[in-house]
């Protein structure tokens, strides 16, 4: 999710990175408000947490990895405004000090990972409890949805500024079926991890839990039963493939830029498919009439492909670390 | 302890990079990968220029080759990702022996890799050659908001201890549960992360408890001499060389 230096062009770069400014001193201005003296170490030490938990990368496709973004666990643990701010600090230091994620990319950066996760999970998971019964264990639910809510947004997020700025030229509609498909599978560890987390806090520590700090919890239990996981990993692939199935066509009805000039100029009849591109190449299954079915199905198979492919490489990235 | 060591991160010396303002080096850093971020990818000569003031900066801070290439390598996961972009690049294609590339993929794969390569160089120099709390009193004197640097400063400070910890959670895990195979030891992992909150919450109640008492009233003390030498006139012309680069590729482009 660490946008490099060079991926998103200087103007864009620019102008996320002044909306991310103001997002950024909104957030300290909220943050600072409740942020009593005694809280500048606490809010240091929980950056130096997220940075320790963003470090545990689990590949998810060749190349691509994913690791906890923590925005949503920041927000709920620490409320809205105090979460995107840590994240931030996170984002900025890695940028700096790191080399992680691109400096003139630091605007994207701070926008995706901190303020868009942390300002879409915290009403996402107040609204939830609300409508849930009040125990720890819906709360863990609860946390889960937004969770895999605030990863979609941040991957939406990328979308539009690559829409706006992107370099190299790739089909929106192609990187917007890979983001939100890849970052479902992500979305759907990363509630799984904030959950976990939340219900240890809960355990133990349940008045730490700024998000829920005007609720009463009943019930000392916090491990959802089997049933609640596997509803909410299937509801993740669920929204994976709708995602794949109903935005990904829609995003781009019309050939981009390059493809329409192509047209015109008449060399696009010189242009040809990639030989690797195998079955799948234009993101149409060969031998369906349809476009439209054909980008669909091709987007389901893709994301069930890609769903495969990160649980095998989980699987031998756990057997690697098991021999070392 | 005097100040924050960023014991992998920096490299002790005396040059003249090492002895300059951190936040002149601040403004050179950003100014400079604006500058290489601006340049039409097409303009490969204005990226000779680029990697020249870079290389330039690398010999004042009197850094070993081998050090700063090791450094560098931390955007291996980005050559990965680029070079991926000529085979999914859309638009015209061009056959580079057996395989069919796209142009516009090429350039944006050449993008990515130059401008990331310079830019993480350019982080690297100034990591390397700026004391960590250096860095953070350099962001103080540009007047960013000082909640910010507060938080910043506690965080790599604690940023080994916590991440130790983790490591060491880790190891437990492994030595009580065997190899990490299972599903259970994922979920194991993750109320970890749990764990790990409560016991940072409770250490940043002791850390500040514990400044309280030896007299913390708002802000931290400055332990040790802070680099002063500060040559605005050096750092503007490396920046004017970049940005005149840059501006003349992106006018004749």
């Amino acid at each position: 999710m660490h946008v490099p230096d060079g991926f998103i062009n200087a103007a864009t770069s620019v102008g996320t990175g002044v909306v991310a400014a103001g997002g950024l001193g909104v957030s300290l201005r909220r943050a600072g408000r409740s942020l009593a003296d005694r809280q500048i170490p606490l809010a240091g030490v929980t950056a130096a947490l997220v940075f320790a938990l963003q470090m545990l990368n689990f590949p998810v496709l060749p190349g691509v990895s994913g690791h906890l973004m923590g925005g949503a666990l920041a927000a709920i643990l620490l409320g809205p405004w105090m979460g995107a701010a840590v994240v931030s600090v996170v984002v900025i230091v890695q940028a700096l000090f790191f080399a992680d994620g691109g400096i003139s990319a630091l605007g994207v950066n701070i926008l995706n990972i901190a303020i868009v996760t942390s300002l879409v999970a915290f009403p996402v998971f107040r609204g939830l409890v609300r409508v849930l019964p009040k125990t720890r264990v819906a709360a863990m639910v609860a946390a889960m949805f937004a969770s895999l809510v605030s990863v979609l947004a941040a991957a939406f997020a990328f979308v539009a500024e690559y829409a706006v700025g992107g370099v190299g030229g790739a089909d929106i509609g192609a990187v917007l079926g890979a983001m939100t498909g890849v970052h479902s599978l992500i979305g759907i560890g990363e509630g799984l991890i904030t959950s976990a987390a939340l219900g240890t806090v809960l355990a133990v520590r349940p008045d730490l839990v700024a998000g829920l700090a005007d609720v009463n919890l009943a019930g000392n239990h916090t491990v959802p039963t089997r049933r609640a996981v596997t509803a909410f990993v299937a509801a993740g692939l669920a929204v994976a493939v709708a995602l794949v199935v109903f935005v990904a066509p829609n995003a781009s009805p019309d050939p981009d830029g390059l493809e329409s000039v192509a047209a015109e100029t008449g060399f696009a009849e010189t242009a040809q498919d990639h030989p690797i591109g195998g079955p799948l190449a234009d993101y149409q299954v060969t031998g369906v009439d349809s476009e439209t079915w054909g980008t669909i199905l091709a987007g389901v198979l893709g994301t069930t492909v890609a769903f495969a492919i990160g649980l095998g490489l989980v699987a031998m990235s756990r057997r690697r670390a098991s021999t070392r | 302890m005097s100040g924050v060591h960023a014991h992998a991160l920096h490299y002790h010396g005396h040059s003249p990079l090492h002895r300059l303002a951190p936040h002149v080096k601040l403004i050179a850093l950003l100014g400079f990968v604006g500058a290489v971020v601006a340049t039409p990818a097409e303009a490969v000569w204005a990226f000779g220029i680029h990697a020249a003031v870079l290389a330039t900066a690398v010999g004042l801070a009197e850094l070993p080759l081998g050090f700063f290439f090791r450094r560098l390598s931390i955007e291996i996961p980005f050559v990965v990702f680029a070079l991926a972009m000529p085979f999914v690049g859309s638009g015209p294609d061009v056959m580079v022996g057996p395989l069919s590339l796209s142009v516009a993929g090429i350039w944006g794969a050449w993008n990515v890799l130059a401008k990331a390569t310079l830019s993480v160089g350019a982080s690297v120099v100034l990591s390397s050659t700026t004391e960590v709390a250096d860095i953070l009193a350099g962001f103080d004197r540009l007047r960013s908001p000082r909640i910010l640097t507060a938080i910043a400063g506690f965080m790599i400070r604690y940023l080994e201890v916590v991440a130790g910890e983790v490591q060491r959670v880790r190891t437990a895990i492994a030595a009580r549960l065997g190899d990490q195979r299972r599903l259970g030891e994922a979920a194991a992992l993750a109320s970890v992360s749990g764990t790990m909150f409560i016991r940072s919450y409770e250490r940043g109640e002791r850390v500040h408890h514990a400044m309280l008492a030896r007299g913390y009233s708002g802000s931290m003390p400055r332990m040790g001499e802070e680099p002063a030498t500060v040559r605005w006139v050096e750092a503007a012309a490396g920046l004017a060389v970049a940005w005149s680069v840059a501006l003349t590729a992106l006018l004749s482009s």
